[in-house]
């Protein structure tokens, strides 16, 4: 049972990768907030509960791996890391510049802590998969988690690493997909619906498990239940909205898919998510 | 020159992949179904525990390749040369390509000679597109020997590499066993100062029957076997052009954007002489054996000795 000032903490640290998400992609006029936004809280939970990893030794090979498979939300990803120590939280400001090592979609090869390049959807699980057939070979107790988009379901090669998952039993890999319902051009029951969307997981042989994607102990509980020994690869379908935390962008999600807040909207995002923090003192 | 030992080089590299199982426990061999065909099944049989079928999906046997590199292995993954480049090039450019992973691409039946199964299965345009991929090193040996030597090296060499082989059996070039071969080095094969065949794959070897018959008829011809089409031998490139004054090119491929195309960039900037390109002419193969094949689609000596007249006429 997790303590309820460590679920308190957590929620301050998804804040705190919120207001990074807002102000990095402001500050480069450019990025994707949306869904970086709805991946805030299961990037936290990952980061500073329940993955080993190590800030200081960014190829400890113990360590659990994290792909990004929706590489467009670099942000989250680089506003974790930031805060986890892997460099600077001033090098956030960086993002999308030339001669960044804060690419627009994470790069492997320019930042500590990205295990896999990604950007193209659809190829981040099959990497995962091949991670954690590597654990296996070589006796090693890491895990490996991979974050997709909803849309990014959309893909065929997905299900073909979906088999592959399934096939070899690969009870060392938790997938997420941030479930937001929403991709570029609209709303995904209309572009393209995914349902049954939980049955088609099931039916290509994991383990499902449902959470609410911006409840802290809801996520932690999920992963609690994903634990090795099933024999099967779990998915986590955490119901997300895109823009979380920002009144504007979650009433209008297609508007900052891929569209940065101006400096007059980062000043009002920033000062919402100013306003939900608890007060310092409790 | 040729000896007359022939062996098709998909036969070398699965012999290759089993002896090196052997010495490292590292090397993971993926295939896309069609193990039996590429010979990675010979390393399958040996080490069932580092051979993974993935079925028919090489996007995502690209991809586990990639997330496998990424945890040490050493990754050699197979399947026919048109899905190996074509259907997962995407999966090769950002997974592979642009991480800089240590994945080994090797794809048998390469080009036209593929032969009865078709235009579908011919891959005549892969080595244009994997060569435009920065970071890939891009292989077409051109025989058994030269194969087995190779894969060794890409063992040993770290990083992304795509190394084309073939179907049909053909004829040693080099005895077996030799090694020596430099990545990025081509060899001059035949010696010769009145023109320059640069190819690779087997049609070293169709070069080489060229360069007999044409020495018979007084033209003496320099063969080079161009096996690394990327990073490319400027140095002798342009070597050749210069102290024998003229170019043909020779690939069991399209002649857009294939060892003809890298040699024609080579030479425009460096060392403008008379150049011809023996290839596929922009056109779909179609069923066939590969011999009858590559007569119908210009790639026999006879074509070869066409370019090389052409050229020379063009000389004077």
């Amino acid at each position: 049972m997790i303590l309820k000032t460590a679920i308190q903490e957590l929620e301050d640290r998804a804040r705190q990768l919120r207001q990074h998400i807002i102000a990095m992609t402001c500050a480069a006029a450019s990025g994707h907030p949306g869904g970086s936004l709805s991946a805030a809280d299961i990037v936290t939970v990952l980061y500073f509960h329940q993955m080993k990893h190590r800030p200081d030794d960014p190829g400890w090979a113990e360590r659990d791996r994290f792909v990004m498979s929706k590489g467009h939300a670099a942000p989250v990803l680089y506003a974790a890391l930031a805060e986890a120590g892997y460099f600077s939280v001033k090098y956030l400001k960086t993002l999308r510049r030339i001669g960044s090592s804060l690419q627009g979609h994470v790069d492997m090869l320019s930042l500590p802590g990205i295990e896999m390049s990604t950007g193209s959807l659809g190829q981040g699980l099959s990497a995962a998969n091949g991670m954690a057939l590597a654990a296996r070979l070589d006796k090693r107790n890491y895990r490996v988690y991979c974050l997709m988009g909803d849309g990014e379901c959309h893909e065929g090669q997905i299900w073909e690493a979906a088999m592959t998952s399934a096939h070899h039993k690969l009870d060392n890999l938790v997938a997420f997909v941030d479930h937001n319902k929403y991709q570029i051009d609209g709303q995904i029951d209309e572009i393209k619906s995914l349902r049954p969307f939980a049955d088609k997981w099931k039916a290509f042989g994991w383990k499902v498990l449902r959470c609410d994607g911006h409840d802290i102990s809801s996520i932690i509980s999920a992963l609690d239940k994903a634990c090795k020994g099933t024999g099967r690869p779990t998915v986590i379908i955490a119901d997300t909205v895109k823009g979380k935390g920002v009144s504007f962008m979650e009433e209008r999600p297609l508007d900052y898919h891929g569209k940065a807040p101006t400096p007059e909207e980062e000043k009002k995002a920033l000062a919402e998510l100013c306003q939900l923090a608890r007060p310092k003192e409790r | 020159m040729i000896e007359k030992k022939t062996m098709a080089t998909r036969d070398a590299y699965g012999k290759t992949l089993v002896e090196l199982g052997k010495e490292n426990n590292d090397i993971i061999v993926l295939d896309a179904d069609l193990a039996v065909s590429t010979k990675t099944a010979l390393f399958g049989k040996e080490f069932p525990d580092r051979f993974f079928d993935m079925g028919i999906a090489e996007q995502d046997m690209i991809g586990t390749a990639a997330g496998l590199a990424a945890s040490g292995k050493i990754v050699f993954a197979s399947t026919f040369a048109v899905f190996g480049s074509g259907r997962a090039w995407d999966q090769v450019r950002v997974s592979v390509a642009y991480t800089r992973l240590n994945v080994k691409i090797v794809v048998t039946h390469g080009g036209i000679t593929t032969g009865e199964d078709g235009a579908s299965h011919q891959a005549n345009e892969d080595i244009a597109i994997m060569r435009a991929l920065p970071n890939l090193t891009v292989l077409v040996p051109a025989d058994g020997t030269q194969t087995a030597a190779l894969i060794r090296q890409a063992a040993k060499f770290y990083g992304p590499m795509y190394i084309r082989l073939s179907r049909p059996k053909t004829p040693l070039i080099y005895p077996e066993g030799k090694h020596d071969f430099k990545i990025g080095k081509g060899i001059v094969a035949r010696e010769g100062k009145d023109v320059t065949i640069l190819a690779c794959g087997m049609m070293v070897s169709k070069a080489l029957e060229a360069a007999e018959e044409l020495a018979q008829k007084g033209v003496d011809c320099r063969v080079v076997d161009l096996f690394t089409i990327k990073p490319i031998d400027k140095q002798l490139i342009v070597k050749c052009a210069e102290e024998t004054g003229a170019v043909v090119t020779a690939e069991e491929h399209s002649i857009i954007g294939g060892l003809g195309g890298a040699v024609a960039e080579v030479l425009a900037e460096n060392a403008c002489v008379p150049m011809a390109r023996v290839g596929i002419k922009d056109m779909f193969g179609e069923s066939g054996q590969p011999d009858e094949l590559l007569v119908k689609y210009g790639l026999a000596p006879i074509d070869i000795i066409a370019a090389v007249k052409s050229v020379i006429k063009r000389k004077k």
